[in-house]
């Protein structure tokens, strides 16, 4: 079907203007202008603008959901062609000094919470797609609300020294010494994607730390993994085609997503197709371990973890958690997800499995897997010392490798979780 | 004055298992489809959540997942000559309320019913002449043959996953299942549960005894399975809390665990919740349903326009509709004339307790987790010398053991002080229960009507239940526990206690939810509400969809065969009332 | 298929009065346990009534050689909490008259919610003792207790107001919930009575033992609450 390769060739177009494919995939002309809003559509579906142009019970693309950042709330803003409060009035010519700059008409600078500097990296021709597809959306009417940044964060020209020490503009450049896939991959999750404004640490100033790109960072309030080879709470053991099934489906036999990252799967990458995909797996696949990653996946526990607390932590792990985890943390591959071997269990910050015993999640509903199975929430059945003893010993047990959790992390993510609810 | 809405193709009224199946096959064809559910939304999580689910005394003993008499109940009496009174707290039967029915809190035993169940008076006549039948038991033919329904049961059986073992595989008998079952075209989609100890025991004792026992189909999942709509469920891990309990890690097939997932997503299907529906409205010619009315919690009046009403309420809620909205005649039981109410019945059940030396763990258990025997069932034996008609099958079920409602002691255990503890000390580990479970027939004097003097809160008149079980009922039930008796002697136990089922029906003790009957499917709409397809004989644009269709009651659960007359009927609407809307069979 | 997010489905959604949406992930516990608001120390009865309950829950699960019984599990702390909340209430109860009585298949036919039952037969009960020139209930010795007792059971003793088989069965049930049910009601205190039988509690994963035939389930016992049977929803 005609939209297929109309998606391909997007991106290998701009791939191929490098002249680095061998064999470009035949190219449809830009100027059919039903061909650049279908490209439009699937690149927003890459780019998942609907996530944050969406707020919670409001309008597709209408803004207004708020953004938590360590420096305060900002709010997403309306990006439907109404000429008043959306972006109708904006040139073509404005809408890529957005994307490409991170400045807005009127040389109004953007807060990275907006990812530009991740989307620098998109051609003017995926640019100019996504605005056609923009276009085609119905006008909302709904003015955008101010931002709730502290002084000098207020200040938008504050950007200005943030994006000359931080921003490195530019559009994407191939590697000429990886392949054509691997390029593919590299320009979606370093471009559209923008998986490192979660997967990357960043600094004091919230900006992604270029060294240690994709080694695991926080998106809201939870702790995203990092992607790189670390065998233990990095990709190293997941396949190219493990990768593919989780962001295609949601789950695989090693993982769920859940949280932030089952939205994402919903709204974004579940739409896209199978060859981005295996892209974007190819480029992951290859990003080195971080420096404090073990190599070996049978590297016995390092860490001095008290017994007492491994039995108590197991004892909570039989009684509350082996109806679906089963008793060898195996869960059933594809509907719970295994603790043993799991990534996001040994992730360097415990935070996110934390989290999710103490609320409770859903896993992703994507068109392939439908059901959004669901954990409870264990906040009223179990205390701080419970659950820092039962996530230690989910960190220390069938060849899992983690450092002990103590009972105010616990409080605190609790604390964390409590305030973002009742925000 | 109620507030008129928008108008819908098809309005559902209830919201358990045959709405979830008429819900997504209606919706799949393309209408757009609105549930009305007079109780909460529910779902796996949080409401039927491992950390709090295994909870007896809230949901088993105080009701939790069930509908609330001071809500909705009925009057009850056994015979017209008493006066009814209400049945102020749940007892022999818990009806559900709440998205997803009963099939969130039943235990999953899953059945076919057997090809003659369908043929009940016409088989009976031919086989033991016309007298063999009593002058005032009104059992009826269905209309519809177990092999017209078998790709509906397959169908029902492959979106649960039903874990069994087949017996009749196209006509060819298998070892290992149930010998007399109607012939099935494929396998069950997955495989039976694994054996407790007391279907162990029960198996082997059975097989001494010259029986074919066999595992009894589960819808509590063997193995994880991906169904028919690609909604995942879990795998059964045995956990005891099946029945009156939601499951909390999706093993259990019910409404949320099989449908729920892609019909709530569909931009053609809408659910309200907290919205009772006290009557279905009909045009000036009362020949055709225009929509419904309902209330919302704050007891303000709806009328919701519809162009095809679909009663999926539990069985006698529908007949309650039926009645109140004044659609098809009353049935009179004086003289026999009239159609709504009648021709209810129920089933008789009775057990063996069996006090063992071996402890067999009654917490481990599966709702369905049970070993049968089928030679007593429906006409798989011959009737000539016991000069009963019906039968049921004999099952060890090892459902699980709560303690305060699943404890059995022995028969002259006291019941309070020192002997009351040491008998449950001695007994609790070591006690396993054969249960009966036996076909009730029609009969002209059971029946549902309207309460002449009690009233619900909109200030409708009660639904009143007349019933009793018969002679007929008690000897084939007398029958098959002895058959009982006679496999847990087998066991060779420590001691057994037989508990026939004796006297009047009561609504005390529970017994079933195998209410059935009240809106008969049939071929003659003088004695049937509904025609073969479940669509009124009255009003071709209403369909009446559950065990109030069942002319009498058989020997096994009804599930199964309300899934599979659902996905009938949802097959008749979509191939054929679609086409052109008006009554399917010429009256 | 077109791209439409679930959010655009919370917005149809409540457009027209529908309880369809979102459902927080947490506990919401069942009304169960709540508290009617009573002066005094106990939730529901009175002192005396207390101490008549905890003497009659002594005797139809007394303490012997086989452990704890109904008054050492904390029964008559659970009873008082159920009939001080929506139990107690007849809450789910048709509580419409007219008021008859009824055939024993018909089933409970009284005006009287649990609550006003045990209320009304205790003090039916002391009334009695002392017309028949017993000290009441409570302070008599055990073997006169079980002597009324099984008269409340058979019917032979009778009440001025309240039917005392009802009210016995009644009070047995009860017992029997309060000294088998989860401790956070307050009964089955350290697992009495769950401990007695060989029960271990809501444990949810069987798949490894239920084909261990004939052993001993070794885990420890649990409730909702955890290991700790001493824990209830109010501590």
């Amino acid at each position: 079907m005609n939209a297929r390769r109309l998606r391909v060739s997007a991106i290998a177009a701009a791939v191929a203007a490098t002249g680095l494919l061998a064999a470009a995939p035949a190219l449809v002309a830009r100027e059919s202008s039903h061909g650049s809003i279908e490209r439009g559509r699937y690149l927003v579906y890459a780019g998942d603008c609907a996530a944050c142009h969406t707020d919670e019970r409001g309008q597709l693309f209408a803004g207004g959901r708020p953004i938590p950042t360590p420096f305060g709330t900002i709010y997403s803003t309306n990006i439907t062609p109404d000429p008043e409060t959306g972006i109708g009035n904006w040139t073509s010519d404005d809408f890529y000094r957005a994307m490409h700059e991170g400045v807005a008409p009127g040389d109004r600078r953007l807060y990275p919470a907006f990812p530009y500097p991740w989307y620098t990296k998109l051609t003017r021709a995926d640019v100019d797609d996504i605005r056609a597809y923009l276009s085609t959306l119905p006008a909302v009417k709904q003015a955008n609300k101010p931002s709730e940044l502290p002084w000098p964060f207020s200040m938008r020209e504050v950007m200005a020294g943030w994006n000359a020490l931080y921003f490195k503009q530019g559009t994407f450049k191939p590697n000429p010494q990886k392949s054509a896939e691997w390029n593919l991959g590299a320009y979606l999750v370093e471009g559209a994607g923008h998986c490192g404004s979660c997967h990357s640490p960043k600094n004091f100033a919230g900006a992604p730390k270029r060294d240690k790109a994709f080694q695991g960072g926080y998106g809201e309030h939870w702790y995203a993994t990092s992607l790189g080879g670390d065998l233990h709470d990095g990709l190293g053991q997941w396949s190219v085609d493990d990768i593919v099934r989780y962001l295609k489906t949601g789950a695989n036999a090693r993982a769920a997503a859940f949280g932030p990252m089952a939205e994402v799967v919903h709204d974004s990458t579940q739409h896209l197709d199978a060859d981005d995909l295996h892209a974007i797996a190819v480029y992951l696949k290859d990003l080195p371990p971080h420096e404090t990653g073990t190599r070996s996946a049978s590297a016995n526990n390092g860490n001095n973890v008290d017994h007492d607390r491994l039995a108590r932590g197991r004892g909570v792990y039989v009684d509350d958690c082996a109806g679906c985890h089963m008793d060898n943390g195996e869960g059933i591959p594809g509907v719970f997800p295994p603790l043993k071997g799991n990534s996001v269990v040994q992730a360097q910050d415990p935070e996110t499995v934390v989290h999710i015993v103490l609320s409770g999640e859903k896993t992703a509903v994507t068109r392939e897997n439908p059901t959004g199975l669901a954990m409870p929430a264990f906040d009223w059945k179990l205390d701080d010392q419970a659950i820092a003893d039962l996530v230690t010993y989910l960190r220390n047990d069938w060849g899992n490798h983690g450092a002990p959790v103590d009972r105010d992390k616990v409080a605190s993510t609790r604390s964390t979780i409590v305030a973002a609810r009742t925000r | 004055m109620a507030t008129k809405l928008p108008p819908v193709d098809v309005v559902l009224v209830g919201f358990g298992w045959t709405a979830s199946i008429l819900g997504q096959e209606l919706t799949d064809a393309g209408l757009q489809v609105l549930a009305l559910e007079r109780g909460s939304f529910r779902d796996t999580v949080p409401d039927f959540a491992t950390t709090q689910i295994q909870d007896e005394l809230r949901y088993a003993v105080r009701n939790e997942l069930f509908e609330e008499p001071e809500r909705e109940t009925l009057t009850f009496r056994n015979s017209a000559d008493q006066t009814a009174l209400p049945m102020r707290h749940l007892g022999s039967f818990k009806p559900a309320a709440g998205a997803g029915g009963a099939g969130v809190h039943w235990n999953g035993q899953n059945w076919r019913f057997l090809p003659t169940d369908f043929m009940m008076r016409s088989h009976t006549e031919q086989r033991y002449g016309k007298r063999f039948i009593p002058e005032d038991m009104t059992i009826q033919d269905w209309g519809v043959t177990y092999d017209e329904l078998e790709p509906f049961y397959d169908r029902f059986e492959y979106l649960c996953g039903i874990s069994g073992q087949a017996g009749n595989l196209n006509g060819a008998i298998h070892d290992g299942g149930n010998p007399f079952e109607g012939p099935r075209k494929r396998a069950f989609p997955l495989p039976p549960l694994a054996r407790s100890y007391g279907t162990v025991l029960f198996d082997k004792a059975a097989k001494e005894a010259g029986y074919k026992p066999f595992p009894c189909p589960a819808a509590n999942t063997s193995k994880p399975y991906k169904n028919i709509y690609g909604v995942q469920m879990g795998e059964c891990t045995y956990c005891g809390f099946c029945e009156w309990f939601g499951c909390g890690n999706y093993s259990k097939s019910s409404p949320q665990t099989t449908v729920f997932p892609v019909l709530l997503e569909k931009d053609n299907f809408e659910l309200r919740t907290h919205m009772s529906v006290t009557k279905v409205l009909l045009d000036s010619s009362g020949k055709r349903a225009t929509g419904v009315i309902y209330v919302d919690p704050q007891g303000r009046e709806f009328e919701q326009p519809a162009d095809l009403v679909i009663l999926t309420a539990f069985a006698q809620h529908n007949v309650h509709l039926l009645l109140l909205s004044g659609i098809g005649k009353p049935y009179d039981p004086t003289s026999g004339q009239g159609v709504v109410g009648r021709n209810y019945a129920y089933q008789i059940t009775s057990s063996v307790d069996v006090f063992l030396n071996e402890i067999v763990n009654p917490f481990m258990g599966a709702g369905a987790l049970g070993q049968a025997i089928d030679e007593f069932n429906g006409d798989n034996f011959d009737h000539g010398p016991q000069k009963f008609v019906g039968g049921g099958y004999i099952a060890l079920w090892t459902t699980g053991g709560r303690p305060i409602l699943q404890h059995h002691l022995p028969k002259d255990a006291p019941k309070w002080g020192s002997g009351w503890k040491k008998a449950m000390a001695d007994n609790y580990l070591r006690t396993v229960s054969i249960a009966t479970h036996g076909s009730v027939m029609s009969y002209r004097d059971a029946y549902l009507d309207l309460d002449p003097t009690y009233r619900d809160e909109y200030g409708n008149p009660l639904l009143r239940l007349t019933f009793d079980f018969h002679d007929n009922e008690h000897r084939m039930s007398d029958f098959l526990t002895d058959k009982a008796a006679g496999i847990a002697k087998a066991m060779k136990a420590r001691d057994i206690h037989v508990k026939q089922r004796k006297g009047h029906y009561t609504i005390v003790p529970y017994q079933t939810t195998h209410n059935t009957g009240g809106a008969i499917m049939g071929t003659d709409p003088r004695t049937s509400v509904v025609n073969r397809y479940l669509q009124s004989w009255d009003v071709p644009n209403l369909f009446v969809v559950g065990s109030c269709a069942f002319p009498q009651n058989a020997g096994y659960n009804p599930t199964g065969t309300v899934g599979a007359l659902a996905y009938w009927a949802a097959n008749a609407i979509r191939t054929q009332y679609l086409k052109k809307q008006g009554p399917l069979v010429s009256a | 298929m077109s791209f439409v997010p679930s959010r655009r489905r919370l917005l149809k959604a409540a457009l027209v009065p529908s309880a369809a949406t979102v459902v927080p992930l947490r506990f919401v516990p069942s009304a169960a346990a709540e508290s009617v608001a009573a002066p005094g120390q106990f939730p529901f009865f009175t002192a005396v009534e207390f101490t008549f309950v905890e003497a009659a829950v002594a005797r139809l699960i007394p303490n012997d050689e086989l452990g704890p019984g109904a008054k050492e599990a904390g029964v008559a702390t659970f009873i008082d909490r159920q009939l001080a909340g929506p139990y107690g209430r007849a809450a789910t109860w048709y509580m419409r008259g007219p008021w008859r009585d009824g055939t024993k298949e018909q089933g409970y036919q009284l005006r009287l919610t649990p609550a006003q039952l045990y209320r009304t037969a205790i003090a039916d009960v002391d009334a009695w003792c002392s017309n028949q020139k017993q000290r009441p209930f409570a302070e008599q010795d055990a073997a006169a207790q079980d002597t009324l007792l099984h008269g409340l059971e058979s019917g032979d003793v009778k009440l001025a107001r309240a039917p005392a088989k009802d009210f016995f069965q009644m009070l047995l049930q009860n017992t029997v919930e309060g000294f088998l049910a989860d401790p956070l009601y307050g009964g089955n205190r350290g697992f009495a009575g769950w401990k007695l039988i060989g029960f271990p509690g809501p444990r949810y994963n069987y798949v490894a033992e239920i084909q261990q035939y004939g052993k001993r389930y070794k885990m420890p016992t649990v409730g909702l609450l955890g290991r700790d049977g001493s824990r209830t929803r109010e501590s």
